[in-house]
């Protein structure tokens, strides 16, 4: 089953980007592929590496990093949604006339077309949000 | 052509249950998650919104809310995230009631 | 893309509370150039979107109500409304704005985009979908 999963939500704020992730892990557990990670809404904050979670508590976005490189995962963070909360590339650093960039290992920034796109490409379009 | 539809808010906090409960068609299938675990409970006044459905629950959802199988409606399924993604699998699409 | 899917994108929350319906929009709006079959349910809360007559000025949010009016043009006009919904909310079809498009196979006539249905009804066309946006 080729599968993409939609994530609305921020890191600590929602329960739903911790359970994408395990519901991710055991996807590919089972073998299945997962076409796309897609992080909208506040959800783009899962790319922000400058989180300093609580050391007795989980990281999520490091979580997501190592999901990602382990399993060669494609996880995008919508631009559109990214600007306005302020999760940065160089590439909207540049365009945007941005001092710093945050984003994190394993996310890329782009448009809302990837969605769409994973929509028609997997199986299943699962979302979590709250 | 069945949905698995996908319920994570409490019945008491928010209307998605009852929405995804009255619009299930036969066959297709309830998973609660999240929050959505308590709408589960059988003493609860929810626990009206699910007979006749075919229902199932995130264990660790009920686990880390304190909520002990005993205390669920009778013929709720308690799986975990592999079942999770083998409901997913099974079921033609899933519908996410946010 | 090798194949058409049906997708629906299906809208549950009021407008401005939270941004949730504006994203949702972008996404259908970003959508239409893929060529599926696309349409947007609106039940629960979702109904108060398309009520007419928004003034954000007193709050200070851009008034993205008339991109509703837009969707036609971009060929998105199978827009079902719960009616159960807006009963429960006190609406009526006339507190929601006339959304039309234009039927270039039938001379450019005006149609309606919104289609009122039931919850029964709504089960149905939500089964008929491939993929189901949720936001």
């Amino acid at each position: 089953m080729k599968l993409t999963i939609q994530v609305n939500e921020g890191p600590y704020q929602h329960q739903s980007a911790d359970t994408a992730y395990f519901f991710a892990k055991a996807a590919i557990e089972k073998g299945h592929e997962i076409f796309r990670i897609f992080f909208y809404h506040d959800g783009v904050n899962n790319g922000t590496r400058l989180t300093t979670p609580p050391q007795d508590d989980r990281n999520i976005v490091k979580r997501w990093s190592e999901l990602a490189q382990a399993h060669n995962i494609d996880m995008v963070v919508c631009v559109a949604a990214a600007q306005r909360r302020g999760i940065v590339d160089d590439g909207e650093a540049q365009r945007n006339g941005k001092d710093a960039t945050n984003i994190a290992p394993g996310f890329r920034i782009s448009g809302l077309g990837q969605l769409i796109e994973g929509g028609v490409q997997s199986d299943r379009l699962i979302v979590f949000g709250d | 052509m069945a949905m698995l539809h996908l319920v994570n808010k409490s019945p008491y906090d928010a209307c998605s249950l009852n929405t995804a409960s009255t619009i299930m068609k036969d066959g297709d299938q309830l998973l609660l998650i999240e929050d959505g675990v308590y709408g589960a409970m059988k003493n609860g006044k929810a626990a009206s919104l699910l007979k006749g459905l075919k229902v199932a629950v995130l264990g660790p959802d009920l686990a880390a809310r304190g909520i002990t199988e005993d205390k669920l409606l009778d013929g709720v399924d308690v799986i975990d995230y592999g079942a999770f993604v083998d409901l997913v699998a099974a079921n033609d699409r899933v519908q996410s009631w946010l | 893309m090798s194949e058409t899917k049906k997708m629906m994108y299906i809208n549950r929350r009021a407008p401005y509370g939270t941004i949730y319906a504006w994203e949702s929009l972008e996404v259908v709006l970003i959508g239409a150039a893929f060529e599926q079959d696309v349409s947007m349910a609106f039940m629960d809360d979702g109904v108060y979107q398309l009520v007419k007559g928004q003034n954000t000025t007193g709050i200070g949010m851009k008034n993205f109500s008339p991109t509703y009016a837009a969707l036609g043009d971009y060929e998105v006009n199978q827009i079902y409304v719960e009616k159960e919904s807006l009963e429960e909310r006190g609406l009526t079809l006339d507190d929601l704005q006339h959304l039309v498009w234009e039927d270039e196979d039938e001379d450019y006539a005006e149609k309606d985009s919104i289609r009122l249905v039931t919850r029964t009804e709504m089960a149905d066309v939500l089964a008929e979908q491939d993929v189901l946006f949720n936001f």
